[in-house]
């Protein structure tokens, strides 16, 4: 059938650009994005329309608009919430479409966090459940509908993608046939669900491609750096020299005589430049002249923070975990390790720096954001504007990336660009666009944490104490998502509950206090705690004589699961087998978020520089959806995980954040990236999350094979520094 | 006034001179397909073609651009069907895809000039590009797939 174009989604919006000549270029696009052309309709609104829950709707044509409340920030969310409704539903994957779901937390609440946003690798996670039945409750109303229609029983009704069958008089029916009269039929409350054997898509390859390929292949993806509206201004913040400084006073005069800027404005956290495109404004707030007031700002470096860390290490701490007497134990161990590992602040660095548009209106007020946490940043709008939270619409357009930073406990980013709005009363919409510069100088690293591991080994090298102290700032200290009893778990979480078999065991954590911003990171307090744990490991096995695998699995019988990925690593990398001269592996094995890792990676030095030939990584995450995006998630995952490890690390000098862009804070780049190679744990457990999850064992994995190599441990991250 | 041959048509582009050619081709001409992510030639990005070579467009003034024909990830192919497109797509390159315009840019520069790349030509090659999902295992077995689709 010929599709015609019909609907345009409620989501779409108009692009307008200045074109040669002075006029003006408008076109109609959405912000999702599928397999078919931009040209092919999408379902959205109109008559005939079948939408059978928030997730779902049909239209007359066949196409299927998928809403996805999670951000597409890479992870592949917009593939893997349309491949389980799209299972359930017997949907033609051809014909789906995906774009960011309205913020409505009645509708769309993330059901781990009770409201709208994505993170914790909880997307599939959450969602599974849900989406299955969302598919398979418009499967069910399609064929009554077909049932209605043929005068036939609905239980002699089967389908196939996008088609109703009724095998024994021949007769089909498209979806989109049916939409119209499936819009009028009730919405069963309950529904029966796919038998796993019956998957089409659901653990299939090849079958259900990124929704997103091919417009992230044309250019043609659009994220909130490419939102045109008319009269749009971009809008270049000059930002205090350090954390926690305030805008004195500042002159303009220069500022305003650069061609094409049109205002300048104070908001509180420094003062706006306005132009009508971005150059203009980075060349009017070059222009510009500010004095800063520095009374109250952080003018610790790093070095300075490091020293204060170490101090804190000879101190007792907050008390997180006591299993018998951990220090007793050590005073009669036959041997005794003692390690100090040391984590710097690191960068998100996501590719697309920070930035929004909003427009303010006197009824309401519209953004167009890459948004990860929709309720609390529709919170913070309607706090600042004396409004309602269901007064702020967010557009939630693909994220260049975020790894957590686009979560922000406070929403800054996002209410830096609304202050601007408020500051010139909405009279136009403003783009905020940060540089390189303003998106790390910014902060909310990955905070630095240090930890301080004692351990006591029986004669026979078995563990009998593990002691270990963590000293790191709290990640939402001062944010409404802080823990109310103070002990915030991303400090500790996989520290804490680390699952070696010792029979005494201590944990307590420093949560100091210092001015600079810090926030969640890829996979969180796992980024430090399975760093520091896994080479503790490593350290404890070397002492008790004994290889690292076999050292673990000793340890690790309580926790099938997690024993199981190590094996599998540890197998398909050979582990025990020779090497060639110079190379050694390592290995770690982790689990956040649900979902056990292990990897082993061969290393060896060349020329001092350290080289990482070769990952291999097992994985158990239950089910498991898109194996591909599974796949790319590990590689991704390592990738992010490695350059850390070899090469990340915030340099912070009095206060001032010297490593603002990619000449200072180096990441993984091509040439430095390993070969990777995945290999999934069959499962029928519930899925779990992938996002994050690779990332932990990276590290410690590469250092305990330069453990290997050298016969030292590397107890200060960055290892290639 | 500046004239500028930009995926083989003339525009006329009313900008300062010393603009950075990435803002000339987003905020002037309105094409959005190359993105800025540093600024300063460190990440690739913005990575387009002047005659043919690939350059950082967030460090390349208008004023340097002249009659040298400026090609685009819009300019590519009419429909995302460019051997190196086609290649992204099969082997599911982009995650959050935001430095993929820079990468195929890069890519496809060097197809032309190695038409059979080894793994080390294309690390060379690539590694002026940052991808920060860590995509760059299949950026090199993309490339492979692309020159494998051209001599085809």
């Amino acid at each position: 059938m010929t599709p015609k174009a019909t609907t345009v989604s409620r989501r779409d919006f108009v692009r307008v650009g200045v074109a040669v000549g002075g006029g003006l270029m408008v076109t109609v696009y959405g912000a999702g994005c599928g397999p078919k052309d931009a040209a092919a309709p999408v379902a959205g609104g109109g008559e005939g329309l079948f939408e059978p829950n928030a997730f779902v709707q049909l239209d007359g044509n066949g196409n299927v608009l998928i809403l996805s409340k999670h951000l597409e920030m890479g992870q592949g969310a917009y593939t893997g919430l349309a491949t389980i409704i799209a299972d359930e539903m017997d949907a033609d994957w051809s014909r789906i479409r995906v774009e960011g779901a309205p913020a409505d937390a009645k509708k769309y609440a993330n059901l781990a966090f009770g409201m709208q946003g994505t993170g914790g690798s909880s997307a599939i996670a959450n969602s599974w459940d849900q989406h299955r039945k969302a598919g398979a409750t418009a499967r069910a109303v399609l064929m009554a509908a077909a049932a209605k229609q043929w005068g036939v029983a609905a239980s002699e009704l089967t389908t196939e993608p996008g088609v109703v069958i009724h095998a024994k008089s021949n007769r089909r029916a498209e979806y989109g046939t049916l939409a119209a009269a499936a819009a009028k039929l009730p919405v069963p409350e309950t529904v029966t669900l796919k038998d796993p054997k019956d998957f089409r898509y659901i653990g299939k390859e090849k079958v259900t491609p990124r929704v997103d390929g091919k417009a992230k292949s044309t250019g043609t993806a659009t994220y909130t750096q490419d939102v045109k509206l008319p009269g749009l201004l971009t809008a270049v913040v000059a930002h205090p020299p350090l954390f926690g400084a305030k805008v004195k006073s500042f002159d303009a005069t220069k500022a305003k005589a650069v061609p094409g800027v049109v205002d300048v404005v104070q908001i509180p956290t420094g003062v706006a430049v306005l132009g009508e495109h971005f150059w203009a404004a980075r060349q009017g707030r070059a222009a510009l002249t500010v004095e800063w007031d520095m009374a109250g700002a952080n003018t610790l470096g790093t070095a300075e923070v490091m020293a204060q860390f170490r101090e804190l290490a000879g101190k007792p701490g907050v008390e997180i975990r006591k299993d018998g007497d951990a220090e007793a134990a050590i005073g009669k161990a036959a041997k005794t390790v003692e390690a100090t590992y040391e984590f710097p602040f690191l960068a998100h660095a996501s590719m697309e720096p920070l930035n929004c548009v909003v427009h303010l209106r006197k009824d309401g007020a519209e953004i167009w954001n890459g948004d990860q946490f929709q309720t609390p940043d529709q919170g913070a709008l309607a706090a600042l504007f004396g409004m309602k939270p269901e007064q702020i619409k967010i557009n939630t357009l693909f994220a260049g990336g975020s790894f957590g930073r686009r979560a922000n406990g406070i929403s800054d980013y996002i209410v830096e660009a609304a202050t601007i709005a408020k500051a010139i009363d909405g009279r136009v919409p403003v783009k905020m666009v940060w540089t390189r510069e303003d998106d790390t100088g910014a902060g909310y690293f990955r905070p630095a944490f240090l930890h301080r591991i004692k351990g006591g080994l029986d004669a026979a090298g078995n563990p009998v104490a593990w002691w270990h102290r963590i000293v790191g700032q709290s990640t939402t200290a001062g944010t409404p998502l802080a823990s109310k009893d103070g002990k915030d778990p991303s400090s500790f979480e996989g520290a804490a509950d680390h699952p070696y078999a010792v029979a005494n065991v201590f944990v307590d954590t420093h949560f100091p206090a210092i001015g600079i911003p810090v926030q969640w990171w890829r996979s969180v307090g796992h980024t430090h705690t399975a760093f520091a744990v896994e080479m503790f490991v490593d350290e404890l096995a070397k002492a008790a004589g004994k290889d690292p695998v076999e050292f673990r699995r000793g340890l690790l019988a309580k926790d099938p699961r997690r024993l199981a990925v190590l094996n599998l690593a540890a197998d398909k990398a050979g582990w025990g087998s020779p090497l060639p001269a110079g190379r050694a592996r390592g290995i770690a094995v982790h689990k956040s978020f649900n979902t056990y890792v292990a990897e082993v990676a061969e290393v060896s030095l060349e020329g001092g520089k350290v080289r990482v030939h070769r990952v291999v990584c097992a994985i158990d995450c239950g089910i498991v959806v898109n194996p591909d995006v599974v796949r790319a998630q590990m590689e991704g995952a390592i990738a992010f995980g490695l350059g850390a490890a070899l090469y990340g690390q915030i340099a912070i000098d009095k206060g001032r954040v010297v490593s603002t862009n990619f000449d200072k804070y180096r990441v993984l780049r091509q040439r430095e990236m390993p070969a990777v190679e995945v290999h999934m744990m069959p499962s029928t457990e519930a899925p779990t999350g992938v996002g994050e999850p690779a990332t932990p064992p990276i590290g410690p994995a590469v250092a305990n094979a330069l453990f290997a190599l050298t016969g030292k441990p590397t107890r200060k991250v960055p290892l290639a520094v | 006034m500046a004239t500028i041959t930009i995926n083989g048509q003339a525009k006329d582009v009313a900008a300062d001179p010393t603009t950075p050619l990435l803002w000339v081709i987003r905020d002037v001409l309105g094409m959005t397909g190359t993105k800025y992510g540093c600024g300063i030639a460190q990440c690739g990005a913005c990575t387009v073609h002047l005659d043919g070579v690939p350059v950082r467009s967030c460090s390349v003034p208008l004023s340097a651009v002249g009659a040298k024909k400026i090609t685009t990830i819009e300019g590519l192919s009419p429909d995302g069907t460019h051997p190196v497109q086609q290649a992204w797509i099969e082997l599911q390159v982009p995650q959050c895809g935001y430095c993929q315009s820079g990468q195929i840019m890069s890519a496809v520069a060097l197809l032309e000039t190695k038409p059979h790349p080894t793994d080390a030509d294309i690390d060379q090659a690539m590694n002026g590009n940052i991808c920060r999902c860590g995509t760059y295992q299949r950026i090199r077995a993309a490339i492979h797939r692309a020159a494998e689709m051209k001599g085809a």
